[in-house]
């Protein structure tokens, strides 16, 4: 009964210009969170967090790093989850959503990973090492890679779109198998593995900013795929009346 | 779906591969490529050559099978014979299965057959070559399954190749992992049962979940 | 007379949006419907439809017996020789009572072809092969996309024996065409498909 009454409303947003205009609605909004929290978080994790007693300035690019990293793992959450109920109820609009979230989490996974480089640099003394973690986001950064691969070649965007979001949920089973795998073969290769933070636990104090650019990244992953979801379903229905209605209202 | 029609289709299968002939073989022609290219471009020396085998051998396989997914479903969607398998409104998860496993006859089994030709010529030890064998055998398979996935996915597309081996690459990583793994312990004398018995596990995951998934993505695809 | 297929308010949607208008058909052992409509109609959608190959995006299909489907491409692989095709689609199919593979050869006049790669056959012996795949496999719901495409005046005639003599055995047939009507006795219905338009 609840099934299908979430059924429903999910119907309803799924008419194409009432999800347009969520699409335009939310994401100032989104923006603006954005930008308060992560003004907050930087001044914070810039000038309040004092130097590291080891790593000195260089830890600080943990508050980008970290966030990245959550972030591009939970998109993979809400990509799989959009992708179960577009391919169950074949609702538009959740499609859309689910394949806005691809290119959004590899940009994520992509900064996780170069700034995991940049700050590997100084504390390893290399630009890459084959940790199990890195390994396993550059895997990650390759299924999102063939996810958005896999939509973009169909010139039938909806077929495109149910067959990347199959795709998807293949990688879900897929990603803690690659995770485990990685982490055994890092075992057996390298001895004792580098860790991020090792043993040691994180000063309070260095939590606020930690949180703050979380909240912020997690703000900016809604606006991008909210702003990636119009944009695409403009271009779909670019010949339809209402785009033209939306359009003209716009000259 | 009834047996006759799976044992027909196999079959027929195989009779195809045995007429195309020379083509079928390639892979396996490739998988010599790559296994003789490895000691001219790093030298020939056996220490180094041994311990790079595990991973060359296999490596070569998981590109050796990459080749045919092109021409796995596709002849079959040109000619017409690819929607026969739905006609009744059937979801033909067993005929999907055996073009499957009749991939993995024409270019697994290949495999499986010369490896012992290939741990010769990168000299891997002895005592690994039951363990390699094992490792092939279980784990070309789930090549055969995954590729067979891709190629289903990439089906209405019209740049199939590339996207191909960029989504079967994150896929078989753990594949890769656990065999080379195996073959690694054993070259050093050191037990692999763990190792191949998470390749199963791979194996039976795949078995269950691959053909499913794939009848889903043809569907998509014939549409 | 019994209802071997039937379709009501069915249509496919590809790309979101409906391809042709919502149809409604009913077809009786000894019954033949012909498709028309124009090109890109969706003439050979509707019969995918109703072959079951695609699924309705709204309505509904009603199947009640076996089916056979030529479509375009007759369904013949172009390595195997006539023979080994029409064995493989006996195989195939769970019935066991079709012709024997020499006699359905003979019946479409590629008698002594049997051997032939079908690679070497010209299109209309291919769709007389593929004609030929309907007997060997028989069913009681025939459905033809074209089945008098690059066939000659006698190859034509030869369809509308088969036509004949299928529903005489209380068949039905639904076939699309865009040139030639059947010359069957009784009559066909006709069934003209539009393309879809959004209402504006």
């Amino acid at each position: 009964m609840t099934f299908h009454r979430l059924k429903v409303a999910f119907h309803r947003l799924g008419s194409p210009p009432t999800f347009f205009r969520l699409t335009r609605l939310l994401p100032p909004w989104l923006w603006a969170g954005f930008a308060v929290t992560a003004l907050i978080g930087l001044y914070f994790a810039l000038y309040v967090v004092p130097p590291d007693y080891q790593q000195g300035d260089s830890f600080r690019i943990l508050y980008i790093h970290v966030p990245a990293a959550w972030q591009a793992l939970f998109t993979y959450v809400v990509m799989a989850v959009l992708a179960a109920i577009a391919l169950i109820w074949r609702i538009r609009s959740v499609e859309i959503m689910a394949m806005a979230c691809a290119p959004v989490g590899a940009a994520l996974t992509a900064l996780c990973l170069a700034t995991g480089s940049l700050w590997g640099k100084p504390m390893w003394g290399t630009w890459w090492a084959w940790d199990a973690r890195l390994t396993s986001m550059l895997v990650l950064l390759f299924l999102y890679l063939g996810i958005m691969g896999l939509y973009a070649a169909f010139e039938d965007r909806r077929k495109g779109a149910r067959v990347a979001c199959i795709l998807v949920l293949v990688g879900l089973v897929n990603i803690p198998i690659i995770h485990f795998s990685v982490e055994w073969w890092t075992t057996l290769h390298q001895g004792a593995t580098i860790r991020f933070f090792g043993e040691s636990r994180m000063h309070s104090s260095m939590l606020p900013p930690l949180v703050f650019m979380t909240i912020a990244i997690k703000l900016m992953f809604g606006a991008a795929i909210l702003n990636r979801a119009g944009n695409d379903l403009l271009d779909q229905d670019r010949r339809k009346n209402w785009v033209g209605r939306y359009l003209g209202d716009k000259p | 779906m009834n047996l006759n029609a799976m044992r027909a289709l196999l079959l027929r299968d195989l009779r195809l591969a045995i007429r195309h002939g020379g083509e079928s073989l390639m892979p396996l022609i490739f998988l010599f490529a790559v296994i003789i290219l490895v000691p001219l471009g790093i030298g020939p020396g056996p220490n180094l050559l041994s311990s790079i085998a595990p991973g060359m051998i296999w490596v070569a396989a998981l590109l050796a099978s990459l080749l045919p997914l092109e021409q796995l479903f596709r002849p079959d969607l040109d000619d017409g014979t690819l929607e026969q398998w739905w006609v009744g409104g059937r979801f033909p998860v067993s005929l999907v299965g055996i073009r499957l496993f009749s991939h993995w006859l024409v270019t697994g089994v290949p495999v499986i057959a010369f490896a012992p030709l290939a741990a010769e010529m990168l000299y891997l030890p002895d005592g690994a070559l039951p363990v390699l064998l094992a490792s092939l055998l279980l784990g070309t398979p789930i090549l055969s399954l995954v590729g067979g996935l891709a190629a289903a996915l990439t089906l209405g597309t019209n740049r199939g190749s590339v996207l191909l081996s960029i989504l079967v690459f994150p896929i078989v990583v753990p594949v890769l992992i656990f065999a080379t793994g195996a073959v690694s312990a054993a070259a050093d004398d050191l037990p692999a049962r763990a190792h191949l018995g998470l390749l199963g596990a791979l194996l039976i995951l795949a078995v269950t979940l691959v053909p499913l998934t794939a009848t889903a993505a043809l569907r998509l695809n014939i549409e | 007379m019994r209802v071997l297929l039937s379709a009501q308010q069915a249509t496919f949607s590809r790309a979101g949006e409906p391809v042709f208008q919502p149809v409604d058909i009913e077809v009786c052992g000894g019954g033949m419907t012909v498709i028309r409509g124009d090109n890109g109609a969706g003439k050979t959608t509707l019969l995918r439809l109703l072959a079951g190959i695609l699924r309705p995006s709204s309505g509904r299909v009603t199947r009640r017996a076996g089916i056979s489907f030529m479509g375009h491409g007759s369904a013949v692989k172009s390595e195997l020789t006539c023979r080994e095709n029409l064995d493989f689609r006996r195989r195939f199919a769970p019935s066991r009572s079709g012709m024997d593979t020499s006699a359905a050869l003979a019946r479409v006049g590629l008698a002594g072809h049997g051997l032939r790669p079908a690679i070497t056959l010209s299109a209309g012996q291919k769709r007389r092969l593929g004609l030929a795949c309907l007997l060997v496999a028989p069913t009681a719901i025939w459905i033809l996309d074209e089945p008098y495409a690059s066939l000659d005046d006698r190859g034509c005639g030869l369809v509308d024996e088969l036509l004949a003599s299928h529903l005489g055995r209380d068949g039905a047939v639904v076939l699309s065409t865009h040139q030639r009507l059947p010359q069957v006795k009784p009559g066909a219905q006709q069934l003209v498909v539009k393309r879809f338009r959004a209402l504006s």
